[in-house]
C-alpha cells in the first residue's frame, strides 16, 4: 500500500472515528431510553396518540392493514392507540374519519393514511395531528389557492436545501447522493437537543446550525477532498457518496431509533382567507426567503462569492487567476452544510423528521436542480419552486400518494426538451 | 457462538434465491456499467418491472407461466426503450438520475392505492405461483448435501435459478467476445473514437440497456417465484444499490465477477452478521441490542460501495485498466 493510499485512509479512518465519538455523546441518551422500552423482546407494535389542542381524543378508530391483516384499534381516555402484529414489513394505517368528534378534523385532510414501518423497528408511532375539520368541499378556485400556499411552502423548503447540491456540483462537479442524510442530520439534531435535552428552540436550531456546518466542512476535508486529491473520477465519487448515504441512514437508525418524531407540537392556526396554516410554517417561510436573498447576495456581491462563481465556470481559468480553488470548495461545502442543515430543521418542523427524511425528498431536490440547470445556485431556487407547485397542483387532479411520482416525471419530461435546464445555457450536454 | 452454525448459515445464503437474484441482475449490470459504461441506477426497477410483467399477466390476464415469462422479459425491454430514448444521449450522470427517479416513480405507481385492482398495491400480490410449482420434477423428500439440506421445493428453485445464471453467463461470455461487444466495450473507452467509425453509439448503448434490463427482469421473477408473492416495497434504492455492491466487489467489466462476487458478497455479510450477533449475545459489544445487528447489513453494504470504488475498482477479478474510464 502507497504513502498516499495509507494517508486517505488514515483520513477516512479519522472521519468514521469523529463521526463515532459525535453520534455516541449525543446518542447516548437516547440510546438508553431505547433499550429500556424493548424489554419485552419480539413483539411488534403499532402505535399513536391523538389529541386536539393538546387535549387526548377517546374513541377514534384506526383501521391497520398489510401482510394478511385487516384490524381496528380504539384510542383510549388518554387519546392512546396500539395494535401488536405479528410479521415485520410494511403496514397502511388509516384513521377512520367518522368516528371524529364533531368539528374535528386531520390537519392535512389528504393524509389519512399513513405508513407503519416495522422493518427496522420493533415499534412504530403513527400520528394523525388532529386540527380544525376542514372537510367540507371547497370550490376549486378556494382549492387552488390552498395549493399554491402549500406549494410555495415546499417550493421554498426545497429551495434551501437544493442550493446545496447545486453549489458544491457548480464547484466540483459531484452529484452528491449523500445531500439527503444532511438534510435529515438537521431535523434529528434540532430534534435531539430541543426535545430529548429540552433547549429552548432557537438555541438547538442554532446549535443544529454550527453542527451542519462543521458536518460539511468534515465530510470535505476527510473524505471528498482526499479523492479529488487522488484524481477519482467523478462517477466513481458519486458511488462513493451513495455509499456515504447509505451507511449514515443506518447510523442514525441505531442512535436515533427508526420511530417518527415530532419537533414541536407548539403552534397555532393561523387563517388567511381560505388558507389555514400555522405560524411555524409562516415563520420557516420567512426564514427559507431570508436564506434564499442571502445566498443570492453572497454570490453576486461578495468577493468568495464571486470566487465561487468563478470556479463554477471554469476551475482551472479560476486557479489560474489566483483564486485559492480547494479554499473556496472548502467554503462552499460549509455553507452547503449549515444551509442544507436549515432546511432539515425547518422541513421537520412543519411535518416530522426520521431517519428516512432525507432519502424521501432526495430525488425531489435532484429534480429542483436539474430542472434549473445543473450547477446554477438561482437556477436550483427557480427549479425548487417549479417542484413545489408541480407536486402540490397535481394532487388536484392524480391521486395524492402519486404526487411525487408527478414531479418525477416532470423532470424526465423536461430533461426530454430541455436537457440543459430551465436557466442553464444552451450547450452540448451528450 | 455457534461458529459451525454461523458458517452453515452463511454457506446457505450464497446459495439461496435471494443470491441468484443479486448475481442475475449484477450480470445485467455488468453489461450496462462494466461493459457499456451506463450509470444505471434503477436497476431494481428492471429486475421489478419483469416480475410484475409476469404476474400481472398470470393474475389478471390468466396467461399460462410461458407466456408470462415472455411478457415480463417483453416489458422489460419496453421499459428499456422509454428510459433510453430520452437518456442514452444525455451526459452519464443525468442518465443516473433519471435511471433512479424512474425506478421510485414505477415503485410509487406499484404502491398506489388507484392501481391495486391489479397490482394488488402495498400489500402487493400472491396467487401466482401454482404453475411453476406444479411443474416441479424433483420427488417430494428431503435431500441432503453434508452441510445443508434442501426440500424438493427448494432444490428446484435453486435449480431453475442457478441453471439461468449458468445459460445467462455463457451467452454474455459470447455476446461479448463478439464484434458487437467490442464495439460496447469502444463505446465505454472512447465513445466519440466509435462514433468516428461510423458506428450508431445510441442504438449500441440502447441494446445494451434492453440486455441488461432482461438479465434483471429474469432475477426479478424468480425472486418473486421463490417467495410467491410481489412486493412493491422490495424494490428499492438500497436493492439497486446492493446489486452495485455486488457488481463492485466481483468486479464490473467480467462475467465471473458478478456470480463470484454476488456469492462472495452474501456470505461475507451474513458471517459478519453473525459473528456481530454473537458477540452482543456474549455481552462484549454493549452499546448495540439484537435488532440494530440487522441494520449492519445495509451499514456494510455502503462501507462496501465507498472502500471497493476507493481502493479497488477494478473488484476482485477485475482488470486495473478496464475500471479507469470516466464517461
Amino acid at each position: 500500500m502507497d504513502i498516499a493510499l495509507r494517508a486517505v485512509m488514515g483520513r477516512f479512518g479519522r472521519l468514521l472515528a469523529a463521526f463515532t465519538i459525535l453520534i455516541s455523546i449525543f446518542g447516548a441518551p437516547i440510546l438508553s431510553q431505547a433499550s429500556a422500552a424493548q424489554t419485552d423482546g419480539s413483539a411488534l407494535i403499532i402505535t399513536g396518540t391523538v389529541k386536539n389542542e393538546k387535549k387526548p381524543v377517546e374513541g377514534v378508530e384506526f383501521r391497520i392493514t398489510g401482510n394478511g391483516i385487516d384490524e381496528i384499534a380504539t384510542s383510549n381516555s388518554e387519546g392512546k392507540w396500539r395494535l401488536e402484529v405479528e410479521k415485520k414489513g410494511v403496514y397502511q394505517v388509516e384513521i377512520l374519519l367518522e368516528s371524529l368528534p364533531e368539528g374535528v378534523g386531520l390537519r392535512d385532510p389528504e393524509a389519512n393514511i399513513r405508513e407503519a414501518n416495522l422493518n427496522v423497528t420493533n415499534t412504530a408511532a403513527v400520528l394523525f395531528p388532529l386540527g380544525k375539520d376542514t372537510r367540507v368541499i371547497q370550490p376549486i378556485g378556494e382549492q387552488i389557492i390552498i395549493r399554491l400556499f402549500a406549494g410555495l411552502n415546499l417550493g421554498l423548503l426545497l429551495a434551501v436545501a437544493a442550493i446545496g447540491i447545486s453549489l458544491i456540483f457548480g464547484t466540483t462537479g459531484l452529484n452528491n447522493f449523500a445531500h439527503g442524510e444532511m438534510v435529515t442530520f438537521g431535523a434529528l439534531f434540532t430534534w435531539l437537543f430541543h426535545v430529548e435535552l429540552k433547549l429552548p428552540l432557537l438555541v438547538a436550531a442554532a446549535i443544529t446550525i454550527v453542527l451542519s456546518a462543521g458536518f460539511g466542512w468534515l465530510q470535505d476535508s476527510a473524505l471528498w477532498k482526499p479523492l479529488r486529491k487522488r484524481r477519482l473520477g467523478l462517477n466513481q465519487i458519486m458511488i462513493v457518496s451513495i455509499g456515504l448515504s447509505i451507511m449514515l441512514r443506518q447510523l442514525y437508525i441505531l442512535f436515533f431509533q427508526g420511530d417518527t418524531k415530532v419537533l414541536s407540537s407548539e403552534y397555532e392556526l393561523v387563517v388567511l382567507g381560505p388558507i389555514n396554516t400555522t405560524s411555524s410554517s409562516l415563520v420557516s417561510m420567512g426564514l427559507s426567503v431570508v436564506a434564499l436573498a442571502f445566498v443570492a447576495w453572497f454570490l453576486t456581491r461578495t468577493r468568495i462569492g464571486k470566487a465561487a462563481r468563478a470556479v463554477s465556470d471554469n476551475a482551472s481559468l479560476a486557479a489560474a487567476t489566483g483564486i485559492n480553488v480547494e479554499r473556496i470548495i472548502r467554503i462552499v461545502w460549509v455553507m452547503a452544510g449549515a444551509l442544507t442543515g436549515l432546511a432539515g430543521i425547518l422541513y421537520g418542523l412543519q411535518f416530522q423528521a426520521n431517519y428516512l427524511l432525507g432519502a424521501q425528498i432526495l430525488l425531489l431536490l435532484f429534480a429542483a436542480v436539474t430542472l434549473g440547470g445543473l450547477g446554477k445556485a438561482l437556477g436550483a431556487t427557480v427549479g425548487a419552486m417549479i417542484i413545489g407547485f408541480v407536486v402540490e397542483l397535481s394532487a388536484l387532479i392524480i391521486p395524492i400518494d402519486l404526487k411525487y411520482a408527478a414531479a418525477l416525471i416532470i423532470l424526465i419530461v423536461v430533461l426530454l426538451v430541455r436537457p440543459q435546464g430551465v436557466l442553464g445555457k444552451k450547450q452540448r450536454i451528450g | 457462538m455457534d461458529i459451525l452454525n454461523i458458517l452453515k448459515l452463511a454457506l446457505g445464503e450464497m446459495l439461496s434465491p435471494t443470491t441468484i437474484t443479486f448475481v442475475l441482475c449484477a450480470l445485467g449490470l455488468a453489461v450496462h456499467f462494466g461493459f457499456t459504461g451506463l450509470l444505471n441506477f434503477g436497476q431494481a426497477a428492471f429486475a421489478a418491472v419483469g416480475a410484475y410483467g409476469m404476474v400481472i399477466s398470470i393474475d389478471t390476464l390468466k396467461l399460462p407461466l410461458f407466456l408470462a415469462v415472455l411478457m415480463g422479459l417483453l416489458c422489460s425491454i419496453i421499459f428499456a426503450l422509454i428510459l433510453g430514448i430520452p437518456t442514452l444521449r444525455l451526459r452519464a450522470d443525468y442518465l443516473a438520475i433519471v435511471t433512479i427517479a424512474t425506478a421510485e416513480v414505477f415503485r410509487y405507481f406499484m404502491t398506489t392505492i388507484g392501481f391495486s385492482k391489479v397490482t394488488g398495491g402495498s400489500n402487493g400480490l400472491s396467487q401466482f405461483g401454482a404453475e411453476f410449482w406444479a411443474l416441479n420434477p424433483i420427488p417430494e423428500g428431503n435431500y441432503n448435501f453434508g452441510f445443508v439440506s434442501y426440500r424438493a421445493d427448494q432444490l428446484y428453485v435453486l435449480m431453475v435459478g442457478w441453471g439461468a445464471v449458468i445459460i445467462g453467463a455463457l451467452i454474455l461470455r459470447l455476446l461479448m467476445r463478439s464484434p458487437w461487444g467490442r464495439v460496447l466495450k469502444g463505446i465505454r473507452e472512447d465513445e466519440d473514437a466509435v462514433r468516428s467509425l461510423g458506428k450508431n453509439v445510441f442504438f449500441y448503448k440502447l441494446q445494451a440497456l434492453m440486455i441488461g434490463g432482461v438479465f434483471a427482469s429474469i432475477g426479478g421473477m424468480i425472486f418473486v417465484l421463490n417467495l410467491s408473492n410481489v412486493q412493491p416495497q422490495v424494490w428499492t434504492t438500497n436493492f439497486t444499490f446492493t446489486i452495485w455492491s455486488v457488481l463492485l466487489l466481483g468486479g464490473a467489466a467480467t462475467i465471473l465477477g458478478p456470480i463470484a462476487g454476488g456469492m462472495i458478497f452474501i456470505a461475507l455479510i451474513s458471517i459478519t452478521q453473525g459473528i456481530m450477533g454473537g458477540l452482543v449475545e456474549l455481552g462484549l459489544l454493549p452499546f448495540l441490542t439484537q435488532p440494530d445487528i440487522a441494520q449492519i447489513r445495509l451499514l456494510l453494504i455502503g462501507l462496501s460501495l465507498m472502500l471497493l470504488v476507493i481502493f479497488r475498482p477494478q473488484g476482485l477479478f477485475g482488470n486495473k485498466r478496464e475500471t479507469q474510464f470516466n464517461v
